[in-house]
């Protein structure tokens, strides 16, 4: 057992962490450290970065484009990104919808659509979930119907995350109303935004931000080459998707830098005349949040550890279950712990967007995004399966209930 | 024990209920809380109208000579429609220091014009530098002549933009932390020397940030003795924060509701997600948060009006505790058993969930009570 990185493991953090230092923008760091919700434009400068350094898609077999690193050198990876802190690369091109393709997709798909991913040339977003279909998925309504060399889309998708600035959406749709069981009459269908019949329209979030939106598709030609792979096996290629990202799925790197950032400004705020970090019961929560992310940062690493031993393991290790309900906790904790060392100067709205304004702020400069952070994380616990989802899988598939 | 409203309060409340459903409903609230000033004129003065805003003053200053209790039954149907009314700032804060250290003659004046719904007022208490210390006073007063000249920066002013007379606690001797020394005034809201900033908070309502630079007033507008103002400045947070349990038992009843119905109404699998018991189990939670944070506010309204100041605050204390703490745990829960609507603005859950955040910010949050609590021995003694 050795739990600590190897001389050659810890050559590449610190190769990964001074690329950090040396090219990440100031400007995108300072979004990260404050609202950790990039604009669109930093979105593209920085992954235009990564992607002139190779590390674009770290995960990607080599061929597309990728780095060609085991699993402990993509945890490294991340892990160092988002503990900078700097934006992963978006998830909906380079994790989702980029393996389906270089995965499932054909030739040609691959070679139109991979490149552009890398360099978010084509910005992706999401549209599995519907007002009818959230946990349960299986049940979505979309339908397309094919008529010669199209699809004609009609239905609606929703919380698409950031469709407001997609070029594309991966869409589940219903091909085969028929089919005996849901799964079987799902088909993967890749969407140009800019097809007619299209409308976004944005869903304000409890922060006050837009950052999920509704999509509306009404006679919406799709051509028939945008399929991946076979008519009706959509639901195969979704559930490889969604069980594809097991590296990176507690934020771990995420959390060490919020907790990092509550310890620094609770050395700041005043209470009582002395530093909150000096009042005992604070103290002691940060201890615990710290203990917990500790002790899941070493699961973590189980994980990757044992991917890397076994990658052809057909059941993954039991503990890569317990990743997304406990990091999705912690996540939430650092945003609780965070908001309670601004104390009254968590209330005051400064923001109602991301976009931030010139107005002197109210209280600490550092207050203005900790409260629309608290509000905004609640949705971890709810997208990508909620917990209590995750719940259900662990009671069936581990402990065989 | 007699935990019932009387014949009187109850029928209050209902008349007050039917006013807010008419008018409060979820789009009245969107209307009212996206535009100028924040919060409903016209509401106000209906609920002026309909006595509200006398409850607590005495009958010989114009008022109902209603105590805590009133107030109580108010914040919790004000909460249930998550009002944005300056019920709080003018009648439980700014009244309250009126009721406690206001002359004859400036109750007087002042009283009629609140209950009439004419006049809002405010506290300017709280400073940048205080947290969520209550004698943490920098901004001073000095004595010149027969008045006092005014200077400092009032933080975090609930519906300090718009109030048309606040009080003021300034510093007339002593340091910034001392209870000793603190005095408070009535000062016309438009006065030279004062600019506000007004803003909102997280949830909507109203707030300010107030300077005075060489603010001019007379001596009669000093609110109670000279360096005496700490005590009163206690006596009112303990009963705002009595109100606030109040406002929560209103909150955590729609929360409830809303929820419950909700997933009776939503259906995954097949079936109404409440077959879920897991969903039926984190229902019941809220449900005891509910019922216990009741009992803790009739707890802290039943104290509110104590004399022995140590028993009041340790009352309100453990009130502001469960509600920073269990209020919001059980409003977390209910986010999350919406699922991807629970984080919209689009429904009313999500704006139950940001008031009851707000409020373990305001007045001192759940470990600055708790805090309180454990370093004055035994709750259960008092
Ligand atoms: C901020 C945000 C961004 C998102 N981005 C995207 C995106 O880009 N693309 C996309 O396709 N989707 C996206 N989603 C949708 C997300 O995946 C769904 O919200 C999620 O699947 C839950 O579905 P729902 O919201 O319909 O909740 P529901 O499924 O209605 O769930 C409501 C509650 O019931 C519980 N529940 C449901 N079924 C069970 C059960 N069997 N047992 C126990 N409890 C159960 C849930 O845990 C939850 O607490 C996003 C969501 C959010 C909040």
């Amino acid at each position: 057992m050795e739990l600590k990185l190897s001389d050659e493991q810890r050559a590449f953090r610190d190769e990964v962490r001074t690329f950090f230092k040396e090219n990440v923008p100031d400007d995108i760091r300072k979004t990260m450290v404050e609202s950790g919700h990039p604009t669109k434009e930093q979105f593209q400068r920085w992954t235009k970065i990564l992607a002139y350094k190779g590390w674009g898609a770290p995960h990607w077999p080599e061929e597309h484009g990728g780095t060609g690193w085991g699993p402990v050198e993509q945890y490294i990876f991340l892990e160092e990104l988002q503990a900078y802190p700097a934006p992963a690369p978006l998830p909906f091109g380079v994790n989702m919808v980029g393996p389906v393709i270089y995965t499932f997709g054909n030739e040609e798909q691959k070679q139109t659509y991979l490149p552009r991913i890398l360099d978010l040339t084509d910005w992706w977003c999401q549209g599995f979930s519907e007002p009818g279909a959230g946990s349960d998925l299986a049940s979505l309504k979309t339908r397309a119907v094919k008529e010669g060399d199209h699809y004609i889309v009609n239905g609606q998708k929703t919380w698409t995350t950031l469709a407001q600035h997609a070029d594309w959406i991966f869409c589940l749709v219903r091909t085969d109303p028929d089919a005996d069981k849901p799964q079987k009459g799902i088909s993967f269908l890749l969407i140009d935004m800019k097809s007619e019949g299209i409308t976004v329209r944005p869903i304000q979030t409890v922060d006050g931000g837009v950052e999920v939106n509704e999509v509306f598709f009404d006679d919406v030609k799709v051509p028939v080459e945008n399929l991946v792979g076979e008519e009706n096996k959509g639901w195969d290629y979704a559930k490889f998707l969604l069980g594809n990202e097991r590296t990176n799925i507690a934020r771990i790197g995420m959390s060490k830098h919020a907790a990092k950032r509550i310890r620094e400004l609770a050395g700041i705020e005043l209470a009582g005349g002395k530093p909150l970090i000096e009042d005992r019961r604070f103290a002691e929560k940060l201890a615990m949040l710290e203990i917990d992310l500790k002790s899941l940062e070493i699961t973590q690493m189980r994980v990757v550890a044992d991917d890397a031993k076994n990658p052809n393991a057909k059941t993954p290790n039991p503990a890569s279950s317990i990743l997304k309900i406990k990091g999705s906790e912690i996540q939430q904790r650092c945003t609780e712990l965070l908001m309670e060392v601004m104390g009254p100067y968590a209330a005051p709205r400064q923001h109602d967007d991301y976009l931030g304004h010139n107005e002197p702020p109210i209280g600490p400069d550092y207050a203005a995004h900790a409260a629309p952070g608290y509000f905004n994380y609640r949705k971890v616990s709810i997208y990508g399966g909620s917990n209590e989802i995750q719940k259900n899988i662990i009671a069936k598939a581990v402990l065989g209930f | 024990m007699d935990f019932d409203l009387t014949e009187e309060q109850s029928m209050l409340k209902d008349s007050l209920d039917r006013l807010l459903s008419d008018n409060y409903g979820f789009e009245d609230r969107e209307k009212i809380r996206k535009a100028e000033p924040g919060w409903s004129r016209d509401v106000w003065a209906q609920l002026a109208e309909l006595g509200l805003l006398m409850l607590p003053f005495a009958e010989e200053d114009g008022g109902f000579g209603g105590g805590p209790e009133d107030v109580m039954l108010a914040m919790e149907s004000l909460g249930g429609a998550l009002s944005l009314e300056p019920f709080l700032a003018t009648v439980v804060l700014a009244g309250g220091a009126l009721r406690e250290a206001g002359s004859d003659e400036q109750r007087g004046e002042l009283v009629p014009q609140i209950v009439g719904g004419e006049l809002v007022m405010a506290l300017a208490h709280g400073e940048r530098g205080a947290r969520y210390t209550l004698s943490h006073v920098e901004t001073t007063a000095k004595k010149d002549g027969d008045s006092y000249v005014l200077n400092g920066e009032k933080s975090i002013v609930l519906h300090g933009a718009d109030a048309h007379k606040l009080i003021v606690s300034a510093r007339t001797s002593d340091d910034a932390a001392d209870e000793d020394g603190i005095s408070l005034f009535l000062v016309d809201a438009d006065a030279d020397g004062i600019s506000r900033r007004g803003y909102r908070l997280q949830d909507d309502r109203p707030a300010a940030e107030i300077t005075l630079s060489d603010v001019r007033v007379p001596d009669s507008a000093r609110l109670g003795a000279e360096g005496q103002g700490y005590g009163v400045l206690a006596k009112v947070h303990d009963q705002a924060i009595a109100a606030l349990a109040a406002e929560a038992v209103g909150l955590l009843t729609r929360i409830l509701a809303t929820t419950t119905q909700y997933l009776k109404d939503r259906k995954q699998f097949g079936v109404p997600i409440a077959k879920f018991q897991v969903l039926q189990h984190d229902s019941v939670d809220i449900f005891v948060a509910l019922e216990q944070i009741r009992s803790i506010a009739m707890y802290a309204t039943s104290e509110a009006d104590n004399e022995d100041a140590e028993i009041r605050s340790r009352a309100a204390s453990a009130a502001k505790v469960m509600l920073g703490q269990d209020g919001r745990k059980a409003a977390e829960t209910a986010i999350q058993l919406h699922g991807g609507v629970g984080v919209t603005m689009e429904y009313a859950i999500s704006h139950y969930f940001k008031r009851m955040t707000v409020n373990d910010m305001l007045f001192g949050n759940a470990d600055h009570h708790l805090k309180r609590i454990a370093e004055t021995g035994s709750l259960l003694e008092s």
